[in-house]
């Protein structure tokens, strides 16, 4: 559905996106995350053809972005602009569902992201929750098969929040593949199917909540990086392995049992390697990413 | 189908453009009011029925370049600053398709202040030559496309504050220096020649030509063709989506 393959966007000779390789799929919510300035929006936007890639592949239904085909069958929410200051909510979703081939009803659209179509108020006198709820409205409406939204719910208050992500869910439910960004890590636990968690242009790490937090079925532990995961793997019983998911953080995959943890701090006293922190599913999205900006502080 | 035809797309962005525009006050005041209180007051300074054949053509050539240049530029300007046009560039409708929008809609918007003027100027006593009017609506059509494919080329490489201060400033430039408030043939030989050139000279002397004496304008066709072939060419290269 959404393939990219060794992307690289610069600014001047700064590499925003660095050799970015990616993908999501039809039928899930995929969250890229990471820090200001770690090259989420750039992607997105070469994504949507807003801007041109200087190396890579972005493929879209196998397409390049800028086919007429997928720009009818892709919805987009984009963080800044996107609205016509001087237009009505109703009037501007009227106006766009006349650019797609199939599309909602606009007033029925706006009803259901909380903005009433009878309104005269004009898109730049609207609160700026308001706004985002327009602008996901306008994503929404051509029925798209493919979401890019970028910060889809800054600004937006608790029910609101709630209501867009509801909305979400019942479009990957259909069928469509979801590719947002947010520092939002509340939704992103409540909503993505898949994580993608960058730093510095690259892909830092990627897989399930659970795969990065080592939670439900996995527990966590520090060490020094660079780790012989195999060796310790091999020294575990048969289902059970271990990655380092950043820098001096490791994540042990397979049900937590006191034996487990044994082995684990048993190996590290043989090898000479101070394991700290060994602990059960109690690592949430937040405490990765910081231990991840640590890391690359450090 | 899994796109709308760009027959469609441009319709639906002409009206579009056409309900935008009609509500924004400002842009009305320079489409209809400033040519109909320009010819107005040439009305009152005593024109003799010679003088006002030759003012209705000039407010005619000021009222398009009002609306397909400065107009257009300076509102196109912001909407890219708002980020509209960039949200567009992620929908079916491509650039062909957004300039064909502007540039319908926009000789929508001549058409209606041209016959407002031509209404108030013949009120005036105004007397054209009706051999004329074909070759003026040819002028006139070419001047639009020129002026339209100019106001995109500035606003789509300049950000709106300049966009907002280059677009006045030649607007004014070209009224007072470039061959419209002016006639080229009262300027010495070779300045006259150069301005001649001119798009705005080239409109101002096309409608002037055809409308005063019914003569087929062939110096201003040839250079409003140039004038929208380069300006085209141009826009296509530079418009951005991005603000």
């Amino acid at each position: 559905m959404v393939e990219i393959s060794d992307l690289i966007v610069k600014y001047g000779e700064f590499r925003a996106v660095d050799g970015l390789n990616f993908q999501a799929e039809s039928g899930q919510i995929t969250a890229i995350l990471g820090p200001n300035g770690a090259g989420k929006s750039s992607t997105i936007e070469v994504a949507c053809n807003l801007r041109s890639a200087d190396s890579g592949q972005v493929r879209l239904f196998g397409q390049p972005p800028h086919s007429q085909d997928i720009r009818a069958r892709m919805g987009v929410m984009l963080q800044s602009g996107g609205l016509y200051p001087t237009a009505r909510p109703l009037e501007w979703l009227e106006y766009l569902a006349k650019l797609y081939p199939q599309s909602d009803k606009p007033a029925e659209l706006l009803t259901a992201v909380g903005i009433d179509p009878g309104t005269r108020t004009q898109t730049r006198r609207l609160s700026g929750g308001e706004q985002q709820r327009v602008k996901l409205a306008a994503a929404l409406l051509g029925n798209p098969e493919l979401l890019f939204l970028d910060e889809p719910t800054a600004g937006l208050d608790a029910l609101a929040r709630r209501n867009l992500l509801d909305l979400l869910k019942s479009r990957r439910d259909a069928g469509a593949a979801i590719v947002l960004t947010t520092h939002m890590l509340p939704d992103v636990e409540d909503l993505a199917d898949s994580i993608t968690v960058m730093s510095q242009g690259k892909v830092a790490m990627s897989g399930t909540l659970a795969e990065l937090t080592g939670t439900r079925s996995a527990l966590s532990f520090g060490a020094p990086t660079g780790l012989n995961c195999s060796t310790l793997g091999s020294s575990l019983p048969m289902g059970y392995s271990v990655r380092e998911t950043t820098p001096g953080k490791y994540v042990v995959a397979g049900t937590p049992t006191p034996d487990i943890m044994s082995s684990i701090t048993t190996w590290g006293a043989a090898q000479g390697v101070m394991v700290t922190d060994l602990g059960i599913g109690d690592r949430t999205l937040e405490q990765l990413l910081i231990d991840m900006s640590s890391a690359e502080v450090q | 189908m899994t796109t709308t035809t760009s027959a469609t797309r441009i319709r639906a962005h002409t009206r579009w453009e056409l309900r935008l525009l009609l509500r924004n006050g400002e842009q009305l005041l320079l489409m209809f009011v400033v040519p109909v209180l320009l010819l107005i007051a040439l009305g009152f300074s005593g024109l003799s029925t010679k003088g006002i054949n030759s003012a209705v053509p000039t407010v005619l050539a000021v009222s398009i370049m009002a609306t397909c240049f400065t107009s257009l530029a300076i509102g196109t300007g912001f909407e890219r600053r708002a980020g509209a046009l960039r949200y567009l560039g992620t929908t079916p409708l491509t650039k062909f398709d957004l300039i064909s929008g502007k540039f319908l809609a926009t000789a929508t918007l001549t058409a209606m202040s041209a016959a407002v003027i031509v209404a108030l100027g013949l009120a005036m006593s105004w007397d054209p030559e009706l051999s004329g009017i074909l070759p003026a609506v040819l002028v006139a059509l070419l001047a639009s496309a020129a002026w339209v494919a100019w106001a995109m080329v500035l606003a789509g490489v300049f950000r709106a504050e300049a966009v907002l201060a280059i677009a006045n400033g030649l607007f004014l430039l070209f009224i007072m220096f470039g061959g419209v408030a002016v006639a080229t043939s009262q300027m010495p030989g070779p300045v006259g020649a150069a301005i001649d050139l001119l798009p705005s000279a080239a409109l101002a002397n096309g409608l002037r030509e055809s409308l005063e004496t019914g003569g087929f304008p062939v110096l201003a066709v040839i250079v409003l063709t140039f004038w929208t072939v380069l300006g085209v060419v141009l826009a296509r290269r530079s418009f951005r989506w991005e603000p």
